[in-house]
């Protein structure tokens, strides 16, 4: 009466409990700690993905309303698209600098690597400076959040992306003084990893606002 | 359960016959066809949800686990042939369906002109449709009829065997425009024009509401909807003719003050463009249009200063070149304030008082 | 522009916003229960009610074990049953609104007299809505997926045990601010989609819009957050030897289910944020002017709504493909029809959003095309309806409780299906959208789909969950009241919007739609009668508990999560099943496999934390500041939770291992009802 579709039995029949200790070493090194690891690059990869499709929203409302400008300013009566390229290198250099402490990281050199992770998170402040900036100038001609559907869409869009790189930014002097109390722990460094994930994806976001919101309003 | 079934089907029987189930017997021929393509539509699938359902009861009792002649086969869990027609039947069914309602759709699309009077009545090209203007407002129904220059509140007529369009709006939040005698719904929006062309092939009155919530008053969002000969229809046009005033704008913006279980009112005559202003939301202020507005944002924007001089380009829509009159006023507003001035001399006379009102240019 | 009575009015409330009080004002506006007799009533009773439980929490000096055994857990089956018990208490609530609801429409129909005023009637049919979609058939799916999916596929937990606890905390918090509505201030009157412009500002400058906005982002964000959890959880936790097309049915319902969450429920969040931009901030997305675009809202919403739908109805299909097979001591016919029909649901159910609307003028291909789109989802489904058919058939069905639902379900889930396709094909719509005969439609799969089914599943699993049977007699009491319930209140709407007559009217002008009223009104009553045999049932089982016990596989079943001791232990298995087949359990009986008496291990497990639901608690607190513009109790509050976040993450102490002493005490214990044992 065996079951249709079972696995053919292994040598010495079948074993239906794992019985043998996955502990030997509690330490590290085990199957399951390792499965727990991978959960959570899992985890935080499928996070990015739902996080990604509130910029998606973000995105799609920017291209049904964008150009409802409520007979008010169009982007190429805003941007100053040479402003906003320095603060786009900035944070693709950011993204750069994450890179380095990841490797320092992988070399087990904790010194360089939070130096890197520093600058990268100057980088990310300065970046947040220019957006304060580019925000203030809009509020002082009038252009704000209210003034048309179009710059709710941009407000909100851009808002967004700079409140996520606020986060970051927090997050990234959390782990400093996490790493520094605690050293390259396993945990720590699953969650420098984490952090390298979120700060790559804001890169991207950015970079699809630089093009589809800066390049394109000034351009068309 | 079969006692309890046969028990609720004669139930069910016992309140159909006393009801009037508009839905599948109304007196328009769209609203008619509608309710045909529901009886089709549910006949078909009847084909296969009616085996399934008697297959249910009848293994329901035929393996019920005291019933030990029956036959039990504890594994077997797979049949090609049954997957086949598992998943075949309903796609079958569902072919046919869809077949059926691209057909359908297409053919009783709101927007487009009527095809026919009705089954037995073809549709006689001379005759326009007749044009009624629907507004919903804060809890009640504004109809129009351009033709007749008339307007009235919460009560409509129409001919018999006439085709008619209703161009529909809503004043403020999201209505239905329902007559379920008469043709399906379509919503009204603001800002936006709807379209619905139907016809009645009865005469009678026939109740007409809102089929979607919109807020504190919309129970009372009633109106009756009279359908007669062309003689009933002129002798109420001239009912309302005689016993209403004039639907100016100052009047329109009194009527849309919210008000609930409104009573009918008539307008005698319609102020010219009211149409046109109620659905671009500049009946009652000085604000742009919605259509002035969306050409300015086709053509660019109007630019930082726009923010506080929207009302420069109003009444863009109407002058004979928008494009060359909206190059006029974008082009720096304040080094050329003779040539706009000039400028807006070609807009309609509704226009010609806002900008010295306002008088932007001076404020910035 | 239009509407400048509105606007002054909401500008009035904009600027009465007291420094310390916020919105709040100290008279009936915000405190309807000081002018409404209903409210009074009921906030009076659920004032004497909750001290009384709150008194009898602190007599039996239950607050320490409550907290320490259940609010901090982090055990995926407490986790469950908590959602459980969430869900059957806005089970009573979402039903008294239905009653008041019935109530309301029958008396007004007769012309007798309208027991609630229109702005009264408005916010219960949508706090009903709200409350039974997110706060009743959400909870109750999530703790299914929370109890079982982890047994079924042989894990100790999910993969983020305190993000678990956390998620239930935030749904809970969701709820409480929706509580908090019926006695301080109002809840939305706008529908429980809150279409605007209605929704707007201009149009519903009150608080309940606020109200309806904060408590969905926070419960939202919990819902996300366990999507993602239970995505992780089957894709890595799952036992040796289970391959995907070994894992059970409600394990795939289950994973697709968490998808579709994890892909919906953040296009719900930036759509109420946006709503919520418009309303705080003054943007322009869905207004009627400056270039906002309401319809944009419909579309958003409506790419989250209607997914969502499967969101409740594919675990729901899980639990009666475990149960039929169970019931008819037969395999499931079709497994991989089965798996591929739930995934093509889960695909499919993403292009069909249109069809809510196609009375806007979306033009006849446009319309034609989601509405053909609608009509191809019946077809998985229907495949599945065949898969149990033909479970049935050669079985030896035995009509236990839950297989009794099950039929019910077939019978009645079969009809709310057709005239579910009946309402996707678009000239069709035209007619029916918005009646009655769309709120039966949509009841009838609700109800006949999914409360069937999670009744089906309660009585499942109970003996699961506490080692003995739910009481049959109440049970059978509870499901006929149900399902008859269901048919007399539902028929009568059917006809009625066959009738012509549409959804959500308060006052009536003729008095011959009395009688279906009436019926429905009958209806409704049994269905109470159904809910409060369905509590009996459960406290009569409790007091009965003795005599209803059942050992550890009580139904003889199938798959991984009997093959342990019931109630499990805390850490699930003491050693990991390995699976070779697909309704493992039953090839594990057909080998004789037992569980192994020696040769215990230390188990590793996580540490319970109070940090879920002190979070949970700020942003409940964050949300009335918000709703109310008490700035400073939001900007605290939100400050709190973010230092305590932050804190939380310093604790790097969150596990620890089991010795084998214990896991052996307990394995070996003639009971090892170890719920809790730490």
């Amino acid at each position: 009466m065996a079951s249709s579709i079972a696995s053919p039995a292994p040598e010495g029949g079948y074993q239906f409990y794992v019985t043998e200790d996955p502990h030997h070493d509690h330490h590290g090194g085990d199957d399951e700690e390792h499965h727990h690891e991978t959960g959570t690059m899992l985890g935080f990869w499928i996070y990015l993905m739902s996080d990604c499709l509130i910029f998606g929203i973000l995105f799609a409302v920017y291209a049904v309303v964008g150009q409802n400008y409520a007979a008010g300013p169009s982007p190429a009566d805003l941007f100053e698209i040479d402003k906003i390229l320095l603060a786009t290198f900035f944070l693709l250099f950011s993204s750069i600098t994450y890179g380095f402490a990841v490797i320092n990281m992988q070399q087990k050199k904790q010194n360089a690597m939070m130096f890197w992770l520093i600058i990268t998170g100057l980088f990310g402040f300065g970046f947040l400076v220019m957006e304060v900036l580019e925000f203030e100038h809009l509020w002082h001609l009038g252009a704000g959040p209210g003034a048309s559907a179009f710059l709710s869409a941009f407000w909100t869009l851009v808002g967004t992306h700079g409140l996520h790189v606020t986060a970051g930014s927090i997050w990234l002097v959390v782990l400093l003084v996490q790493v520094k109390m605690h050293g390259l722990t396993e945990a720590n460094i699953r969650r420098i990893l984490c952090l390298s994930l979120f700060w790559h994806f804001l890169d991207l976001i950015w970079i699809g606002v630089f093009s589809f919101v800066y390049l394109t309003g000034v351009l068309l | 359960m079969r006692f309890s079934q046969v028990a609720l089907l004669t139930g069910l029987m016992f309140l159909l016959s006393g009801c009037n189930l508009v839905v599948l017997n109304p007196s328009g021929d769209i609203a008619a066809q509608q309710g045909d393509l529901i009886v089709y539509a549910t006949v078909l699938m009847l084909i296969v949800i009616v085996p399934v359902m008697a297959l249910t009861v009848f293994f329901a009792f035929k393996y019920h686990k005291d019933k030990t002649d029956s036959a039990y086969e504890p594994d077997w869990d797979h049949s090609v042939s049954l997957e086949i027609v598992v998943w075949a039947v309903p796609l079958a069914i569902i072919i046919c369906l869809a077949g059926l309602t691209w057909v359908a759709t297409h053919r009783l699309e709101p927007y487009d002109d009527l095809k026919r009077i009705s089954a037995e009545k073809p549709l006689d090209p001379n005759v326009e449709p007749l044009e009624v203007q629907v507004v919903a407002l804060d809890w009640k129904w504004l109809f129009i009829y351009p033709e007749q220059g008339i307007a009235t509140v919460n009560e409509a007529a129409v001919i018999v065997d006439r085709p008619v369009e209703f161009k529909l709006t809503s004043n403020t939040v999201m209505n239905a425009f329902y007559v379920p005698e008469m043709a399906g719904m379509i919503y009204t929006m603001a800002g936006m024009e709807t379209e619905l062309n139907a016809v009645l092939n009865h005469a009678g009155t026939f109740e007409g509401f809102s089929a979607n919530y919109s807020g504190n008053g919309f129970s009372g969002m009633r109106f009756d909807l009279h359908a007669s000969d062309e003689a009933g229809f002129d002798a109420w046009v001239e009912k309302v003719r005689a016993e209403g005033n004039e639907l100016s704008r100052e009047a329109f913006v009194a009527l849309e003050e919210p008000s609930k279980n409104n009573p009918v009112a008539y307008f005698g005559a319609v102020e010219a463009g009211l149409w046109d202003k109620v659905l671009n939301h500049c009946v009652g202020d000085d604000e742009i249009c919605l259509n002035d507005m969306m050409m300015v944002d086709a053509l660019g924007g109007g630019g930082v200063e726009g923010l506080y001089n929207r009302e420069l380009f109003r009444g863009l829509c109407s002058a004979d070149d928008p494009e060359a009159l909206f190059l006029m006023l974008r082009d720096e507003h304040a080094s050329i304030k003779s040539e706009i001035i000039s400028a807006m001399t070609l807009l309609p006379p509704a226009h010609d008082a806002p900008l010295q009102q306002s008088t932007p240019l001076e404020a910035n | 522009m239009a509407n400048v009575h509105a606007i002054a009015e909401a500008a009035e409330h904009v600027n009465n916003v007291h420094w310390l009080w916020g919105k709040i004002t100290w008279d009936a506006h915000t405190f309807p229960f000081l002018y409404d007799p209903i409210i009074a009533v009921t906030f009076a009773g659920v004032i004497v009610a909750t001290l009384a439980l709150l008194g009898a929490l602190t007599y039996f000096r239950l607050w320490g074990y409550l907290w320490t055994e259940w609010f901090t857990s982090i055990d995926h089956k407490k986790i469950g049953i908590m959602y459980m018990v969430l869900a059957v208490i806005m089970m009573v609530r979402g039903f008294a609104d239905a009653l008041l609801m019935r109530v309301h429409q029958a008396l007004a129909s007769a012309g007798l007299f309208e027991l609630l005023p229109a702005y009264h009637y408005d916010q219960v049919f949508t706090v009903h809505g709200v409350i039974m979609i997110f706060f009743v058939a959400m909870p109750f799916v999530t703790g299914f997926m929370n109890y079982v999916m982890p047994l079924q596929i042989g894990a100790r937990d999910v993969a983020f045990p305190f993000l678990n606890n956390f998620s239930f905390w935030l749904t809970v918090s969701g709820a409480v601010l929706i509580m908090i509505s019926l006695f301080v201030g109002e809840f939305a009157a706008t529908g429980w989609l809150a279409y605007p412009p209605l929704s707007g500002l201009e149009f519903s400058p009150g608080v309940g819009v606020d109200y309806y906005l904060w408590s969905l982002n926070i419960a939202g964000i919990g819902t996300t957050l366990s999507g993602i959890n239970l995505v992780v959880t089957i894709v890595k936790m799952r036992a040796p030897g289970m391959t995907w097309m070994k894992m059970p049915v409600f394990v795939w319902t289950t994973l697709c289910t968490n998808v579709l969450i994890v892909a919906t429920f953040p296009v719900l969040a930036a759509t109420l944020a946006l709503l919520t931009a418009d309303r705080y901030l003054g943007t322009h997305f869905f207004t009627n002017d400056m270039g906002g675009s309401a319809m944009m809202y419909v579309n958003l919403i409506w790419i989250w709504g209607h997914p969502e739908v499967y969101i409740l109805t594919l675990p729901v299909f899980g639990i009666f493909s475990e149960i039929v097979p169970t019931f008819c001591k037969k395999r499931l016919f079709g497994y991989t029809s089965m798996v591929y029909a739930t995934c093509v649901i889960m695909i499919l159910s993403y292009i069909v959003w249109l069809h809510h609307f196609f009375t806007m003028g979306a033009g006849a291909d446009v319309n034609s095309f989601f509405g053909i789109t609608t009509m191809i989802i019946s077809i998985p489904t229907g495949a599945k309806l065949f898969n149990w058919l033909f479970t049935m058939y050669k079985g030896r069905i035995s009509y236990e409780l839950p297989m009794m639902w099950t039929v019910a379900f077939m019978l009645t889930f079969t009809i709310g299906g057709m005239t579910g396709v009946l309402l996707a094909v678009p000239p069709a719509d035209y007619v029916l959208h918005n009646s009655l005969f769309l709120i039966a439609h949509f009841h009838n799969v609700i109800i006949g789909g999914v409360v069937f089914g999670i009744f089906a599943g309660i009585n499942y699993w109970w003996p699961k969950a506490f080692g003995f049977k739910l009481d049959p007699f109440w049970g059978k009491v509870s499901f006929w009241n149900w399902v008859l319930g269901f048919w007399f209140a539902f028929m009568p709407l059917y006809i009625l919007g066959l009738m012509g007559v549409t959804r959500r009217i308060s006052a009536f002008e003729d008095t011959f739609y009395a009688v279906y009223f009436f019926v429905a009104l009958l209806g409704a009553l049994m269905v109470g009668a159904g809910l409060l045999a369905f509590i009996v049932q459960i406290l009569v089982s409790i007091l009965k508990r003795e005599e209803l016990k059942c050992g550890d596989d009580p139904w003889g079943g199938r798959t991984l999560e009997w093959a342990t001791t019931s109630p499990p232990p805390y850490y699930n298995f003491a050693f990991s099943p390995r699976v070779y087949a697909l309704d493992a359990f039953h090839h594990m009986k057909e080998h004789g496999a037992t569980r192994p008496t020696s040769g215990f291990v230390p188990i590793h497990m996580p540490h319970y934390t109070g940090s879920g639901i002190i979070i949970s608690g700020l942003l409940t607190a964050m949300g009335f500041g918000l709703i109310f513009h008490i700035w400073w109790l939001a900007g605290i509050t939100f400050l709190a939770s973010v230092v305590w976040g932050i804190a939380h993450t310093f604790n790097y102490n969150r596990d620890y291992y089991v010795p084998a002493d214990e896991v052996r005490a307990i394995e070996t214990a003639g009971n090892p009802a170890a719920a809790g044992a730490e």
